[in-house]
């Protein structure tokens, strides 16, 4: 499994991958908490990340699919998954070493951000301070939504050899798993149905950890989605053995 | 014996691409797998190899059976599919210790330093394999099938492509490879077949239309060169197309 990991961390640092999403994501981060108009962390007066976690997800939902878009569908357009294959290694760990590769970029993507809080820890009140249990809590949920959106992202990688119909499939599936299931939830005339199936969106439980509870409900919640969307990938990765 | 194969079949929808095959290769001998396209030849290699499975029958290669210890198999196996896919933006001793390390060797950087020497790779090991030519790029395909000092080793179409100087030079690596080792590779070339191998397995529509050596084969036409036979053998069974 270290190996495809190995090999993966180091086809990110070397296709430029890795700093263009690391990029992006800093540079919209940052615009969002510090410069537009009324909205901004100083604008607001309140010593938060509230911003940069609300505006997160969306931007994840892209920058994740841009990583994993290749991870499957690549080795099956070169024809490499053959060679992959036949080693002595298992399709599991195969397909670990490359999710945990696309995690550990985007926790790495998100590491930086910490300086934001450093930041608005020497601007907030010395008598208030900043609410870090929410903060970790946030954190918390940014990194198990990414690695939900990451498992999604492998999935579409597996169905395609095709990058771009790879990253549009990935970017709908993670769009209505975060998003679409919880507007679900605030039509009136859906009533319980509607609240049952913002249950299920991955938001229900980003908003819940971010509050700075951490409830194993959506903790079992957030690895279930993983598992069940790499289970998925299995299957079909292990689909030209039917 | 080496490889032992037991009425495979594989059948693609309602296509058998490979059709009840029986054949045994003994350790040490280079086998040539002949036929037209289409014949089965990557199909049956790529069961060999573990890939995919056969619908029917089994085989037993370096003394493990495919269809319950594939794993084992595929650590004494060295395979070169078709057309050599490889990541053209990975280095040639990135991709190799990369190799290594998928196939379970202890000490990478031997075993990497051993597949450059018998590959002749030395001098363009420090490229990455996109700016290598064909003929190199065909020597890295080779390397990572050896990486692991493999039993056997299953090479689809490894001459392909090539130029005729790099031909010559590609067989000549794996003539030298044949001598301890198990060899498979699939051609349409009598010519390489000539050069390289002791004999022959000539497939059609899935099926084993001869196995014999290769002055075996010529005995049954004296008259007619190896050409000839392959157009005969394989033309006579046109008929079921």
């Amino acid at each position: 499994m270290w190996v495809v990991f190995k090999k993966e961390i180091r086809s990110f640092l070397g296709s430029f991958i890795a700093y263009i999403v690391m990029g992006v994501f800093l540079v919209i981060t940052g615009i969002f908490m510090w410069l537009i108009q009324e909205n901004n962390v100083l604008d607001l007066g309140i010593a938060s990340l509230q911003v940069m976690f609300n505006i997160a997800p969306y931007i994840l939902i892209f920058l994740v699919s841009a990583i994993t878009m290749r991870s499957l569908s690549e080795e099956r357009r070169l024809g490499t998954i053959e060679i992959l294959t036949t080693r002595p290694v298992s399709d599991t760990s195969i397909l670990l070493g490359k999710y945990f590769a696309a995690v550990g970029l985007i926790i790495f993507t998100l590491l930086p951000t910490l300086f934001y809080y450093y930041s608005i820890k020497q601007l907030a009140d010395p008598l208030q301070g900043v609410d870090s249990g929410a903060t970790w809590g946030s954190y918390m949920g940014l990194v198990l939504l990414a690695a939900s959106y990451a498992s999604i992202g492998l999935f579409a990688s597996s169905l395609t050899d095709n990058q771009i119909v790879s990253l549009i499939i990935s970017m709908v599936l993670c769009f209505f798993w975060y998003g679409v299931l919880s507007l679900l939830g605030d039509i009136k005339a859906l009533e319980l149905i509607g609240k049952s199936l913002e249950w299920f969106s991955l938001d229900f439980h980003y908003q819940s950890i971010s509050r700075g509870v951490l409830d194993t409900r959506d903790i079992i919640y957030f690895l279930g989605f993983i598992a069940t969307f790499l289970g998925g990938t299995k299957l079909v990765f292990e689909s030209r053995k039917w | 014996m080496s490889i032992q194969v037991n009425h495979l079949s594989k059948r693609y929808g309602s296509q058998w691409a490979v059709n009840d095959l029986s054949f045994e290769i003994p350790t040490g001998e280079i086998v040539g797998f002949l036929g037209p396209n289409g014949a089965g030849k990557s199909t049956t290699m790529k069961i060999l190899t573990g890939y995919i499975p056969a619908t029917n029958g089994d085989a037993v290669v370096c003394g493990f059976n495919l269809n319950t210890d594939s794993l084992s198999v595929r650590k004494r196996v060295g395979y070169l599919p078709e057309h050599n896919p490889l990541y053209l933006d990975m280095y040639v001793t990135e991709y190799l210790q990369f190799s290594a390390g998928m196939a379970g060797v202890s000490s990478i950087k031997t075993a990497v330093k051993k597949a450059i020497d018998l590959t002749q790779l030395s001098p363009e090991r420090n490229k990455k394999i996109g700016q290598l030519s064909k003929g190199y790029r065909q020597r890295v395909g080779l390397a990572q099938a050896l990486i692991h000092d493999p039993e056997v080793l299953i090479l689809d179409e490894p001459t392909s492509g090539l130029d005729p100087n790099q031909v010559v030079e590609m067989r000549n690596v794996i003539k030298n490879l044949g001598k301890n080792k198990t060899v498979l590779l699939s051609t349409h070339i009598m010519q390489e077949v000539e050069a390289m191998c002791s004999r022959v397995i000539l497939l059609n529509h899935g099926k084993i239309i001869a196995d014999n050596t290769l002055e075996g084969l010529k005995q049954t036409s004296p008259n007619d060169s190896l050409e000839t036979i392959f157009r005969n053998l394989t033309n006579s069974h046109v008929g079921s197309i």
